[in-house]
C-alpha cells in the first residue's frame, strides 16, 4: 500500500473543490449556528435553491449571470420562507421544520409535477459553460505534488471557491466584531436578556438566516458548477450533517472554523478512504470488506467522529474550553 | 441611606389602592391575567410616581413576577391598558417595551455568559446604527463604541465591576452577575427600571452599596419599581410601596403606613413583620 | 412488562396462522406457486407452462396442475429468472399486469422452497370506484399508520422524559427488522420461521435501548449536555448505526422468508393482503396494552410523574433513572416491533427507518409530543392522511404531505393534538 500517494490523494481533496464547497456551506452555517445559535437543520436547502435557481435561469435561456442572481433571490426566499413562521419556536422544533422544509423542496423538485421546471429525478445539466469560458487558466494539469495534481477548470472552481470563502469570511469577521455581530451573539446566549435591552430578536435571526443561507447557496451552486449538474438526489440532509461536522470540528463561532474544519475533514475522509482501499487492496482485511462497505465505513466513521467530538471537545479546534462549561444551556 | 426628608408628595397622597400620583410615569388600567383558570393578575388602577422608588411587594405567588412580565411585553395580558410617560405601551413587544424607556432586570440573571463584561454593557447601549447590517460594515459606528465605551466604564466603575470588564460574565459571582445587570438596564438610559428581585442571593454587605447606588439613582431622576421579599430592604430605601396579593393591590402607601396595616400583616401570614427579631 | 410479552407471543401465533397451508416439503431449494384468479371463487389456473432459468440458461420448467400448482426444482441457492408463459392461458384468463410475465433477481437461499406469485384476474384498481379506491388508500394508510404508532411511542415518551430528541430512532426502527431479518431468513443465522425470529429480535431491540442508554445519554445526561449537543450526538449516532447496517447486510433490499408475496383478499369495498390485516390488529392490540401499562399500571404511572416534573417525582421516592431505562427498553422494543412489521409490509433495508424518521416526527409533534397517546394516535392520522393524499397528490410527493403536516402543526399549534401548551416555547 502506497502511504504516499494516498496522502497525495487525501492533500488534493482536502483543498480541492468539494471542501471549498463545504467550507463555504459551513461558514453559512457558522452565522446561524455558531453566531446566533439557530439550529438550522435545513442548510442543504440553501444550497439547493442556489444550484437550482442558477441552473434552471440558464436551462431556460437566462444569461448567467442572471442566474446566479435568481439563486440568491431564491436562497434570500427560503430565508424568509423559513424565518418568518418558525422562529419563535424553540432550538429543537426548529431543527425539525428546517429539515422538514429541505426535504420537501427537493422531493418536489424530484417530482413529476415539476418536471418541466426542475427537470425532476435527472436533473439539469450544462448549465456552467459561461462559468468556464472566463476560465483564465490555459488548458493543461497543474502538479503539486505526485498525484496531486488538477486539470484547469478544476483549478479554476478552486480558485473561485476558495477566494469566495476567504472574502466572505473577512466580511463576516467585520460584521461579527460590530455591534451587528453583538447583537447576534447575545441572542445565541439569551434571547429575552437581548429583548429586555430593546433588540428585536427575531429581526436578526431573520437576518441571519437570510445572510447564512445566501452563503449556504453560493456553496450549492459552487457544486453544481463543478459537477455541471443539479440533481435532486445530492441534496440529501446528510449534506447538512456534514457542515455541522465541519463547523462542530473548527468550533462553532470562530471565523477561521469552518475553513480549517472542511480542509481537515476533508482530509480525513479520503485518507481513510484511501487508506482503506489500499489496505483492502493489499488484502489486510481478507476479503471482508468491498468497495460498497469501504464507502460505509467511511460515513459510519464520521457519524462516530461527530459523536466523539460533542462528547470531549465540542469546542471544536478553535473555541476554548471555558465557553463551553459556560454554556449553561 | 434614608435619613433624608420624604418627598413632598407622599404626604398628599392617601395610602389607599389604586390611588393617583401626582406626576406618574407609569399608568396601568383594568389589567388581567389568568393561567389555566387562575387568575393570576387583577389591577383596577395603579400608578407609578416618576421619580421615585416604588417597592412592589406581597407573599409568593401574588402575581408580582407576572405583572413585571406583562407590563414589560414578556407575556400578553388577557385585558387592560397601561401608559408609560402618556404612550401607550400596552400591545408592544418587549423589545419595544425596552426601548420605550421601560427596562426590566431578571429575578434570575441573565447574564450573557459567553460574551466579556463590556460586552454585555456595550450591548445595553440604545441608538447603536452598527447594529444595523448595512452600517455595520462601514466604519461610522465606531464613535458611538467609543462614547458607548466611556459610558459603560463609568458605570462599571460605580458598581465595582471595572477590574472584571474582559473576563467572561459567566465567570462572574451570583452576587456580581447582579450588579452586572443592573448596570446593564442602566446602560440603556431607562426612564423606569424594573428591578425584580435585585437583592436575592446578595450578601448583606454588598445590599447596602446596593441600595446607596439605587437612591443615588432616584436622586439623579430615575424612577425605580422594583419587587422584593426582603422588607427590611423595602422599608429601608422605598418612597412608596405597593403590597399585592392574590393577584390584586391590597394596600399602598408609604413604608411606615403599610408596615402597619394589618391586612398586609395578615397577607404575609405575620412573618415577615410584627417579629422582633428584625434587624 | 409481562404481559406485554405474553400478547405479543400470543399475536405472533396469531400472525402464524396467516401461513399457507399445504406447502410441500422436499431437499435441496425450488421455486414453485399456486395459479389462481383474484375473483371471489379463486379460480384454479391449471395448464399453465412457468419457465426458470439463471443467467440466460434454462434451469426447469413445469405445468400447473388441476391445482394450480407447479413447483421446480434447483440446482443449487441463488438468484433466479421465472417467466410465465401467457400463450398457454385459458379463455378468459389474464394476468392482473399483462406486462409483468417475468419475475427477475428472485432470490432463493440454501434449503429455501421459495413461493412465487403471478396475479391473475381482473386490473381491479381501474374498475373501482373513486370512494373504493379512496377507502383503500385509507386502510393502507391504517397499516402505515400502526407501524409509524409503534415506531413513534419510543420518541415521545424518551423526549417527555429525557428531553432528547432522537435522531437516531429511525436506526433503532432498523434494527428490528434487520434483527427479525437475521434471525429468519438470513444465510447466517438459524432460519427461524417469522414469528419466531421476532422475539430474539425484540429484546436485541430492547437490549440496543438499555445500551444507548446507559452508555451514552445518561452519561451525558449526567454532565449536563445541552439540548445542541446531544441532538448533534444523536445525529452522529445515526450516520454511525446505519452504516453499520449497511457493512452488516449490503445495501439491497432483502425479504424476510414469510409472507413476501400475498393475494389481497376483500373485504367488501376493500381489499388487503392478509399479512396487512395482522399488522394492523396486532398493533392496534400491542399499542392497546401499552397503552393500559401507561394508564393503570405503576411503572406507567411512574412514567408519566417523571415526564411531568423529574424533580418531584425523585422526591415522592421514584427512581427516576430506573424508569428512564425502563422507557427507553420499551421505546426501543416497540420501534423495532414497527420496524418488522414495516419489513414485511415493504422490504428490509439499511436505511429504511431514516426513510421513516421524518414522518415519526411528523407523527409524535401531531399527536403532541410526551405523551404515548398522542404518538399513537398521530401515528395513525399521519399514515391515514399519507395514503389518502395520493388520492389527490402524486406519489412521489406523498412523504411531502407528512412533512407538511409537522409544519403546520408547528406553526399553528405547537403542542399537538395532546401535548400541553407550557411544554413548547
Amino acid at each position: 500500500m502506497d502511504l504516499g500517494s494516498v496522502f497525495q490523494d487525501a492533500m488534493r481533496e482536502a483543498v480541492g473543490v468539494r471542501a471549498a464547497a463545504y467550507a463555504l456551506a459551513a461558514v453559512g452555517l457558522n452565522v446561524h449556528f455558531g453566531y446566533t445559535g439557530l439550529l438550522n437543520f435545513g442548510h442543504v436547502g440553501f444550497m439547493m435553491v442556489g444550484a437550482y435557481g442558477t441552473a434552471m435561469t440558464v436551462e431556460h435561456g437566462g444569461p448567467f449571470w442572471l442566474g446566479l442572481l435568481v439563486g440568491v433571490l431564491a436562497a434570500v426566499a427560503l430565508g424568509l420562507l423559513l424565518g418568518l413562521p418558525t422562529l419563535r419556536l424553540r432550538a429543537d422544533y426548529l431543527a425539525i421544520v428546517t429539515i422538514a422544509v429541505a426535504e420537501i423542496l427537493r422531493l418536489t423538485a424530484r417530482s413529476n409535477v415539476l418536471e418541466p421546471f426542475t427537470r425532476g429525478v435527472f436533473g439539469i445539466t450544462n448549465f456552467a459553460d459561461s462559468f468556464y469560458a472566463v476560465n483564465p487558466f490555459s488548458p493543461g494539469r497543474y502538479h503539486v505534488w505526485g498525484t496531486w495534481s488538477y486539470d484547469e477548470r478544476t483549478i479554476w472552481v478552486m480558485m473561485v471557491g476558495w477566494s469566495a470563502v476567504i472574502i466572505i469570511s473577512l466580511l463576516l469577521l467585520m460584521l461579527m466584531r460590530s455591534p451587528w455581530g453583538r447583537v447576534l451573539r447575545s441572542i445565541r446566549e439569551d434571547e429575552d436578556a437581548a429583548r429586555s435591552l430593546g433588540k428585536n430578536v427575531f429581526s436578526y435571526k431573520l437576518q441571519s438566516l437570510v445572510l447564512g443561507g445566501v452563503i449556504g447557496a453560493f456553496a450549492g451552486m459552487l457544486l453544481a458548477f463543478d459537477t455541471q449538474a443539479v440533481n435532486p438526489d445530492t441534496y440529501l440532509p446528510i449534506l447538512t450533517f456534514y457542515a455541522y461536522a465541519v463547523v462542530i470540528l473548527g468550533g462553532p463561532g470562530r471565523i477561521m472554523s469552518p475553513i480549517v474544519g472542511a480542509v481537515i475533514f476533508w482530509f480525513l475522509l479520503e485518507f481513510t478512504d484511501g487508506g482503506l482501499r489500499g489496505a483492502v487492496d493489499a488484502g489486510w482485511f481478507g476479503g471482508i470488506l468491498d468497495g460498497a462497505g469501504i464507502g460505509a465505513v467511511r460515513f459510519a466513521l464520521v457519524g462516530l467522529g461527530l459523536m466523539l467530538l460533542m462528547i470531549f471537545r465540542p469546542q471544536g479546534i478553535f473555541g476554548n474550553k471555558e465557553e463551553v462549561l459556560l454554556d449553561e444551556r | 441611606m434614608s435619613a433624608d426628608a420624604p418627598p413632598q408628595w407622599l404626604s398628599e397622597v392617601p395610602p389607599q389602592p389604586g390611588v393617583c400620583k401626582p406626576v406618574p410615569i407609569l399608568v396601568v388600567s383594568q389589567l388581567r391575567k389568568s393561567f389555566g383558570g387562575l387568575q393570576a393578575v387583577d389591577i383596577d388602577h395603579l400608578e407609578v410616581q416618576r421619580g421615585a422608588i416604588t417597592a412592589l411587594i406581597g407573599p409568593n405567588g401574588a402575581g408580582k413576577t407576572t405583572l413585571f412580565n406583562v407590563l414589560t411585553g414578556f407575556d400578553r395580558a388577557d385585558a387592560g391598558v397601561w401608559n408609560l410617560d402618556d404612550r401607550p405601551v400596552t400591545s408592544l413587544r418587549a423589545h419595544q417595551v425596552a426601548r420605550s424607556g421601560m427596562v426590566r432586570t431578571f429575578q434570575l440573571t441573565k447574564a450573557l455568559s459567553r460574551m466579556t463584561v463590556l460586552d454585555n454593557m456595550l450591548l445595553a447601549a440604545p441608538g447603536q446604527s452598527g447594529e444595523h447590517f448595512f452600517q455595520a460594515l462601514l466604519p461610522g459606528w465606531r464613535r458611538q463604541e467609543s462614547a458607548n465605551r466611556q459610558r459603560a466604564e463609568i458605570l462599571l466603575e460605580r458598581f465595582q465591576l471595572d477590574t472584571m470588564r474582559d473576563e467572561f460574565a459567566g465567570s462572574l459571582s451570583g452576587g456580581q452577575r447582579k450588579l452586572l445587570e443592573m448596570a446593564r438596564a442602566l446602560m440603556a438610559e431607562p426612564s423606569l427600571l424594573m428591578l425584580d428581585e435585585p437583592m436575592a442571593g446578595i450578601n448583606p454587605a454588598l445590599t447596602d452599596s446596593l441600595l446607596a447606588h439605587i437612591a443615588e439613582l432616584r436622586d439623579e431622576g430615575l424612577t425605580v419599581l422594583f419587587v422584593e421579599h426582603d422588607m427590611d430592604v423595602v422599608m429601608d430605601i422605598s418612597d412608596w410601596v405597593v403590597v399585592m396579593a392574590s393577584g390584586a393591590i391590597i394596600a399602598e402607601g408609604p413604608p411606615a403606613v403599610v408596615g402597619s396595616n394589618p391586612d398586609v400583616v395578615d397577607a404575609y401570614l405575620g412573618r415577615h413583620h410584627g417579629e422582633a427579631s428584625h434587624i | 412488562m409481562r404481559r406485554i410479552v405474553l400478547l405479543i407471543t400470543v399475536g405472533l401465533f396469531l400472525l402464524g396462522s396467516a401461513i399457507p397451508a399445504g406447502a410441500q416439503q422436499t431437499e435441496g431449494e425450488s421455486l414453485k406457486g399456486t395459479l389462481r384468479q383474484s375473483d371471489d371463487e379463486h379460480t384454479l389456473v391449471s395448464g399453465v407452462i412457468i419457465t426458470v432459468s439463471a443467467g440466460g440458461e434454462l434451469i426447469g420448467s413445469d405445468v400447473s396442475d388441476e391445482n394450480g400448482v407447479w413447483e421446480i426444482g434447483l440446482p443449487e441457492p441463488g438468484f433466479y429468472e421465472i417467466e410465465i408463459s401467457v400463450d398457454m392461458l385459458p379463455e378468459g384468463v389474464s394476468l392482473t399486469d399483462p406486462e409483468k410475465t417475468v419475475l427477475e433477481n428472485v432470490e432463493v437461499r440454501p434449503g429455501q422452497h421459495k413461493t412465487v406469485i403471478f396475479p391473475f384476474g381482473e386490473v381491479a384498481t381501474t374498475d373501482r370506484g373513486p370512494l373504493e379506491r379512496f377507502l383503500n388508500l385509507c386502510v393502507k394508510g391504517l397499516t402505515f399508520g400502526v407501524i409509524v404508532a409503534l415506531a413513534s411511542i419510543g420518541l415521545s415518551l424518551i423526549f417527555g422524559i429525557t428531553g432528547l430528541v432522537n435522531f437516531a430512532h429511525g436506526e433503532l426502527v432498523t434494527f428490528g427488522a434487520i434483527a427479525a431479518w437475521f434471525f429468519n431468513a438470513s444465510g447466517a443465522g438459524p432460519g427461524l420461521h417469522l414469528v419466531l425470529a421476532v422475539l430474539p429480535a425484540l429484546v436485541l431491540a430492547g437490549a440496543l435501548g438499555a445500551a444507548l442508554e446507559t452508555g451514552l445519554f445518561r452519561p451525558l445526561r449526567r454532565r449536563h449536555a445541552g439540548t445542541i449537543p446531544l441532538i448533534v450526538v444523536s445525529i452522529g449516532l445515526s450516520l454511525f448505526l446505519r452504516h453499520i447496517y449497511l457493512l452488516f447486510m449490503g445495501g439491497a433490499p432483502r425479504a424476510y422468508d414469510q409472507y413476501a408475496l400475498q393475494v389481497e383478499h376483500s373485504f367488501g369495498p376493500v381489499s388487503m393482503p392478509p399479512k396487512d390485516l395482522v399488522i394492523v390488529l396486532l398493533g392496534l392490540a400491542v399499542l392497546g396494552v401499552v397503552g393500559l401499562v401507561i394508564r393503570y399500571t405503576r411503572w406507567g404511572t411512574a412514567m408519566r410523574a417523571v415526564a411531568d416534573n423529574k424533580d418531584l417525582a425523585e422526591a415522592s421516592g421514584i427512581d427516576v433513572e430506573q424508569v428512564v431505562l425502563r422507557t427507553w427498553v420499551l421505546g426501543t422494543a416497540l420501534a423495532g416491533l414497527g420496524g418488522v412489521f414495516y419489513g414485511i409490509t415493504q422490504t428490509v433495508r439499511w436505511n429504511m427507518g431514516f426513510v421513516l424518521l421524518l414522518t415519526i416526527f411528523a407523527a409524535v409533534i401531531l399527536g403532541g409530543i410526551g405523551t404515548a397517546f398522542g404518538a399513537v394516535v398521530g401515528g395513525i392520522l399521519i399514515g391515514i392522511t399519507t395514503e389518502a393524499s395520493t388520492f389527490w397528490i402524486p406519489v412521489e410527493l406523498k412523504f411531502a404531505v407528512a412533512l407538511g403536516v409537522l409544519i403546520l402543526v408547528l406553526l399553528i399549534r405547537p403542542q399537538g393534538i395532546f401535548g400541553l401548551k407550557e411544554r413548547v416555547g
